[in-house]
């Protein structure tokens, strides 16, 4: 039996990792996929409250539908980014997050 | 300690071995393959809470077709090492430390307030895929149908974005 905390506890590690990954990261595609990192840190948690719910309760699933949106609303966002970075990366010939800069002062 | 914690700990220390390998590999490909690693040890801690239809889930979509897209965009675009530029003096100074806090933060507001929680099932206890499916297309049925739309917005969005230009 794993306590439910200990769930929670890697899932707030992933999302730590997720974070300072987005932060330390120049290149865009990782960028992107720190932001999958943390989606999926919180997708655990989600699971793991709806597993500690009472059986009896009529929201016990509500968790993990609540985890399959996530999936598909990250499934459409990972498209239309992936199709930004391309965009991105033949106008500027380049994948550093530095060199787009045209808002910046 | 028993099969389940072992289980648990062995597929945790997993997750976070490729996500640190996430953030120190150099080429994003080697990224891209550490975040598979996360993703199908997140899969196992799904069916180790009993979760398996998002077990299922989380292989075809995200281990499947979410990373094979980003495979496919680092090869189209022939993304190469990263290279170094100098970090703002924030995210040089304050990102480690502030990630750091938050994670604290977060850990600890968790054990606070999960201990009181209720352990969840072991694997005898799946969560049944009927029950899954038929509060998705009667409780949920209205966000399930504008999923659709989303899914075909972002399809058409792909696709305007990355069409080359009429020239």
């Amino acid at each position: 039996m794993v306590p439910t905390q200990y769930y929670l506890v890697l899932s707030a590690i992933l999302f730590g990792l997720g974070v300072v990954a987005f932060v330390f990261r120049r290149n865009i595609i990782t960028i992107f996929m720190s932001i999958e990192l943390m989606l999926n840190a919180v997708n655990l948690s989600f699971v793991a409250f709806s597993q500690a719910m009472p059986a009896a309760n009529n929201h016990k699933l509500d968790g993990q539908i609540f985890v399959l949106f996530v999936i598909v609303v990250a499934a459409a966002e990972a498209a239309v980014g992936l199709g930004i970075i391309i965009v991105t990366a033949r106008n500027r010939q380049s994948l550093n997050v530095e060199r787009v800069n045209l808002l910046k002062l | 300690m028993n099969a389940p914690l072992i289980i648990f700990f062995v597929l945790a220390v997993l997750a976070v071995i490729g996500a640190v390998s996430l953030i120190l590999q150099k080429h994003p490909i080697h990224s891209a393959l550490s975040l598979i690693v996360v993703m199908v040890a997140l899969a196992g801690l799904y069916l180790l809470l009993g979760a398996e239809f998002v077990a299922a889930v989380q292989i075809i979509v995200y281990g499947g077709a979410i990373m094979v897209l980003f495979v496919f965009v680092i090869m189209l675009l022939n993304a190469g090492e990263e290279e170094r530029t100098d970090f703002s003096k924030l995210a040089k100074f304050g990102g480690l430390p502030l990630a750091l806090a938050l994670t604290g933060l977060l850990a600890a507001t968790m054990t606070k307030h999960g201990a009181s929680l209720p352990n969840p099932g072991t694997a005898g206890t799946l969560a049944p895929t009927a029950d899954l499916s038929t509060a998705l297309f009667t409780t949920f049925v209205y966000p399930f149908e504008l999923t659709s739309f989303l899914i075909l917005v972002a399809i058409m969005g792909a696709l305007v974005l990355a069409q080359r230009e009429k020239s």
